[in-house]
């Protein structure tokens, strides 16, 4: 527990590199820096063998078709064992017919999950909240989400923050709320009085000078 | 081991980067591309073909050992 209560003190942050890991898989032995250059989204739950993580693990191989289209891996992660993760993704593979393609960390040491901030004792002292790191193909993590035992995630929601932060780094703009691919942007505020006078001129539809809009 | 089964003869995807590794070197990213993998799981593969002595690691490229060319002959 008091181990447990350290680790809370030190968890992740976006914007910093996330915490290097070689992890047993149902894919082999991996390092997180195996995954340089690709887009990653490291999400554990909290066991195998349980209805909401079953629900998510078929969603997260639905879009996992959209997700290689954007240049994203998916790394699940839970406590469990290695063989628990076989069995499981076999069990799941033969009673919906849905094929897990993504590898799954047997974290049965708790190492990885330590380190990323997983376990909430709040809610388990034992088992892995519901995390979605999203970590940038430096590495970088960009998005932390965190939902409780009984909620599942929205993978529409992942796919939009995927393409969002895309959308942000090619084209230096932000994303209002709800925004979907398609949508207007938002042009980052100006930081001085005369940048903030030319923006009005530049034919960008605002609201007033720190809220611009273009389309892409 | 993903790429060695336990009676130490390479699985499927082993042998594919094997087979891509004939007759030449190639990075990580060539391999992938040449064997139809993700490029993690072809890290991770080549690597654990180094430590059974079937690949070769020089610099960033791999190339096929003794042991690994005698195996896709």
């Amino acid at each position: 527990m008091e181990e447990v209560k350290e680790q809370i003190g030190n968890m992740p942050r976006i914007g910093e590199p996330a915490p290097a890991f070689e992890a047993v898989t149902t894919h082999g032995v991996l390092k997180l820096e195996d995954f340089k250059g690709s887009w990653l989204i490291l999400f554990s739950h909290p066991a195998d063998f349980t209805p909401v993580c079953t629900t998510e693990f078929i969603a997260f191989s639905e879009i996992h078709p959209e997700l290689q289209k954007r240049g994203v891996e998916l790394l699940g992660l839970s406590v469990d064992s290695v063989s628990s993760h076989i069995a499981w993704v076999r069990n799941v593979e033969e009673k919906t017919k849905v094929k897990i393609p993504f590898p799954i960390i047997a974290d049965l040491n708790k190492e990885v999950s330590m380190d990323y901030g997983m376990i909430h004792p709040g809610q388990s002292k034992t088992e892995t909240v519901r995390c979605v790191f999203i970590i940038d193909p430096n590495q970088i993590i960009r998005t932390i989400l965190y939902y409780p035992l009984t909620t599942g995630r929205n993978m529409d929601e992942i796919l939009r923050i995927i393409d969002a932060l895309q959308t942000t780094d090619k084209n230096a703009v932000a994303t209002p709320a709800n925004w979907r691919p398609g949508d207007m942007v938002v042009v980052p505020p100006p930081n001085t009085q005369e940048m903030a006078e030319e923006r009005l001129k530049q034919g960008y539809e605002c609201t007033d000078w720190y809220l611009c809009k273009k389309k892409l | 081991m993903a790429c060695i089964s336990p009676d130490g003869k390479p699985t499927e995807s082993g042998s594919k980067m094997l087979r891509a590794l004939k007759g030449r070197s190639g990075s990580p990213e060539e391999i992938a591309k040449e064997a139809g993998l993700p490029l993690f799981r072809v890290r991770s593969g080549l690597r654990e073909l180094a430590e059974a002595g079937l690949a070769k690691q020089k610099d960033d490229s791999y190339e096929l050992s003794e042991e690994g060319a005698k195996l896709i002959k």
